[in-house]
């Protein structure tokens, strides 16, 4: 038996020290599998990049010679007052509307979790923004924002609040434009935490209950802990759209008035696609590239800080 | 004139047939085809790039006419602004146009055009009678629409279709109530813009755009009239200078009598307030009368006044824009294509496009029109200010490359201004932004 064994291990040893050569260059049998993937990944994702790193080393106008330039459109960047400027616009913009759906989702999936009459019906109605086209939201709040014609500074008047410049303003408009973010994107994020309050067991519940737990306590110490992994994938969600919003915004202020909501989206097509500035456009391209992956980076580490926490301490 | 009425009798019959069918308010199809060999392209295919909007749709709307007119089949699309721009210069640049023809907006696309080389020279086209009917001459077209056409070798890469010009639109019940007359002077104007402004009512003495990059159309005005210059001869911006700050100063001015949020104000939302009665004056181009007079939206039909852009202190101007119709250099049907762009401007669908209102033909031919203004819809006060305003117009913006740059950093500076920010200041910090970018343009 153990001479069985023995043979066994010197056969497998022979086989780790001196595999097939023949084997070895013959191409393993699943290549031809792989291969429509890899043609697909290098058509669509690496030589997009590649080209787009290529064109932003290109003085690159529709209409006009190419010129290499080295990195000089990226040192442009810096001193552009309106890819600064449109650096703070964007950052604001996301923050606002990952929060207030956090904030306002959350809240509601808390009431909707609860049972009341006709609650299935108020949760069909509640959801209804989430399905309609951008750009016809879009259109329809900014007939509601206009300040002398709009149904907004009406609803205000009635209760004596003096009319507002929403986004007219330039104080006025991110967050104008937010408000239209928040009232789209609040039932997603509701749906997504319902289904974190549906996983909870009702247990937690009674004992602090009966331990005399007040109705925030209880949010505060059992549920918001338990639906924390949801919402994380609700704030993961919300950040990538409202980072690269731009039809909403587009569509009610094309950044302005002057410059003031002008994100970086916005930014990027009017130099790729209507100054037709092709190689500072791609140079704008790969910076907010590089910007949405610090933030979802700084994501996955507050993401993986409470898979630490949760596995007390043992990564 | 080599080929006068070279037609066959059924032909003849036909377009007869086809003119009946077409008459617009008095309007029959003109002799212009006398002496064009038509027929000859009967059977090509012709793809259209056009702008969606009035121009375009009449068109459209026509083009079986000129294929039994002509045999020439047309394919064509109509694309919203922006997008129809885009598209134009990214297959133009391409080298092989998806179109033959094209709509190209002069005001934004002329150097551009010109300095790529995209359109095909239409200047032997129009010196050929087989070709060109006699009425289409050089001498017809306004001035403005000569100098968009026309390159710097005097070669004609397009044609002159429909110009844009800025009128002062007035509200006649509020002028007659405030017992004012019509202001001749833009101080004048701000003056009677401040008098007529009733808060408490909701009534503002004065509207305009606004909002970045728009406001630029409305602002040239005054820039113009306060003896501006866009560039001088060596090519350089001034629109940082003394005129442009005076300029801005007396627009800031103006619009403190506007609604509020004015800074985020396009024609739209300028003529909403305008057309809802809450505002007494607007300036703004010819080719909103249809909005202002159109029951289902304005609310103040039949009390609108029209009237020429007060003057400045440096003179009267009426600042212009303008559409072209020209024909791809890459096209391999370009005298179809020509005689395509030909029918476009010409009188009988200059003619109908000036009766519906949907635009200003650049051919004086057509606005002296006794039949053709007889059929006009809209006021005669209306026509009266369109014909005035081509005797005072001029280019409204910049013929350089980056147009949009120029709209989008000055007229942020502009919009800046609205809110209480220094003139001066503000366009010398767009225009270190600029002129670089200027210069970049002309480089290559």
């Amino acid at each position: 038996m153990d001479a069985q064994v023995d043979a066994r291990h010197e056969t497998a040893k022979a086989a780790v020290a001196a595999p097939d050569t023949s084997d070895q260059l013959r191409p393993p049998s699943y290549w031809p599998f792989v291969v429509p993937a890899m043609v697909v990944v290098l058509a669509v994702i690496v030589f997009p990049w590649v080209f787009t790193i290529w064109m932003s080393m290109h003085e690159w106008k529709v209409g006009a010679p190419t010129t290499f330039v080295g990195l000089s459109n990226y040192l442009r960047l810096p001193t552009d007052p309106r890819f600064v400027e449109s650096i703070g616009h964007t950052l604001v913009y996301t923050v606002l509307s990952v929060v207030l759906p956090l904030v306002f989702g959350t809240f509601s999936a808390v009431v909707f979790h609860q049972k009341f009459p006709l609650r299935g019906i108020l949760r069909g109605i509640f959801i209804m923004p989430m399905m309609a086209t951008p750009v016809a939201i879009a259109l329809v709040w900014t007939m509601m924002f206009h300040p002398q014609l709009g149904i907004l500074n009406y609803l205000l008047s009635l209760v004596g609040i003096p009319p507002q410049l929403w986004a007219f303003h330039p104080s006025t408009v991110i967050p104008s434009l937010v408000l239209v973010e928040t009232w789209q994107w609040t039932p997603l994020v509701m749906l997504i935490v319902l289904g974190g309050l549906a996983a909870i067991p009702s247990e937690p519940y009674e004992s602090a209950m009966i331990d005399g737990a007040s109705m925030w306590q209880m949010f505060r110490y059992i549920t918001l802990p338990l639906i924390t992994p949801f919402l994380f994938i609700a704030a993961m969600i919300r950040m990538i759209d409202a980072v690269k919003a731009f039809d909403i915004i587009f569509a009610i202020t094309q950044g302005g008035p002057g410059s003031s909501s002008e994100t970086i989206n916005v930014y990027l097509y009017s130099v790729a696609f209507v100054y037709y500035d092709i190689g500072y456009g791609s140079a704008i391209a790969l910076v907010f590239f590089v910007l949405i992956v610090m933030l979802a980076a700084v994501m996955l580490y507050f993401r993986q800080r409470m898979h630490w926490n949760e596995t007390g301490g043992e990564g | 004139m080599v080929k006068m009425f070279n037609i066959s009798r059924r032909g003849f019959i036909r377009s007869a047939g086809a003119a009946g069918a077409a008459t617009i308010g008095g309007l029959r199809i003109p002799e212009a085809w006398a002496g064009v060999d038509y027929k000859k392209y009967a059977g090509t295919k012709l793809e259209a790039n056009l702008i969606k909007g009035p121009r375009g749709d009449l068109l459209t709307k026509y083009h079986k006419e000129f294929t039994e007119l002509t045999g020439i089949i047309i394919e064509s699309e109509t694309i919203p602004e922006q997008q129809q721009r885009q598209k134009a210069v990214i297959e133009l640049a391409s080298g092989k146009p998806s179109f033959d023809v094209v709509h190209l907006s002069y005001h934004v696309q002329k150097r551009q055009f010109e300095k790529a080389g995209w359109l095909a020279d239409l200047t032997p086209f129009l010196s050929n009678p087989n070709m060109t009917a006699p009425d289409l001459v050089e001498g017809d077209f306004t001035a403005a629409g000569l100098s968009y056409a026309k390159n710097d070798k005097g070669q004609m890469h397009s044609l002159p279709w429909s110009v844009d010009y800025f009128i002062l639109y007035y509200n006649k019940e509020i002028f007659d109530k405030a017992k004012v007359s019509v202001p001749k002077t833009l101080d004048e104007m701000n003056e009677l813009a401040n008098k007529l402004t009733d808060t408490k009512a909701g009534v503002y003495g004065y509207v305009g755009r606004g909002l970045k990059n728009a406001n630029m159309t409305l602002w040239t005005n005054y820039f113009l009239n306060y003896g501006g210059e866009f560039l001088d001869a060596k090519g350089n911006i001034l629109t940082d200078g003394p005129e442009a700050v005076a300029a801005t100063k007396c627009y800031v001015d103006s619009n403190k009598f506007s609604p509020p949020g004015v800074a985020g104000f396009n024609w739209m939302e300028s003529l909403a307030a305008f057309a809802q009665g809450r505002a007494a004056m607007w300036v703004d181009g010819v080719g909103w009368a249809p909005g202002v007079e159109n029951p289902n939206q304005s609310r103040i039909v039949g009390k609108v006044g029209y009237a020429q852009v007060p003057a400045g202190p440096k003179g009267q101007y009426s600042a212009t824009y303008g559409d072209g119709i020209g024909i791809a250099a890459a096209s391999t049907k370009k005298e179809a294509a020509y005689l395509y762009c030909q029918w476009a401007v010409s009188k009988q669908m200059g003619g109908r496009l000036l009766q519906i209102g949907g635009g200003v033909p650049f051919r004086n031919s057509v606005l002296n029109d006794p039949e053709i203004r007889s059929g006009v819809k809209m006021p005669k006060e209306w026509l009266e200010s369109v014909v005035g305003a081509g005797k005072i117009s001029k280019l409204g913006l910049p013929v350089i490359i980056p147009v949009a740059e120029f709209r989008d950093l000055v007229g942020a500076a502009v919009t800046a201004t609205l809110s209480g920010a220094d003139p001066a200041a503000e366009l010398k910090k767009a225009h270190e932004q600029f002129r670089p970018i200027l210069e970049r343009s002309e480089k290559g």
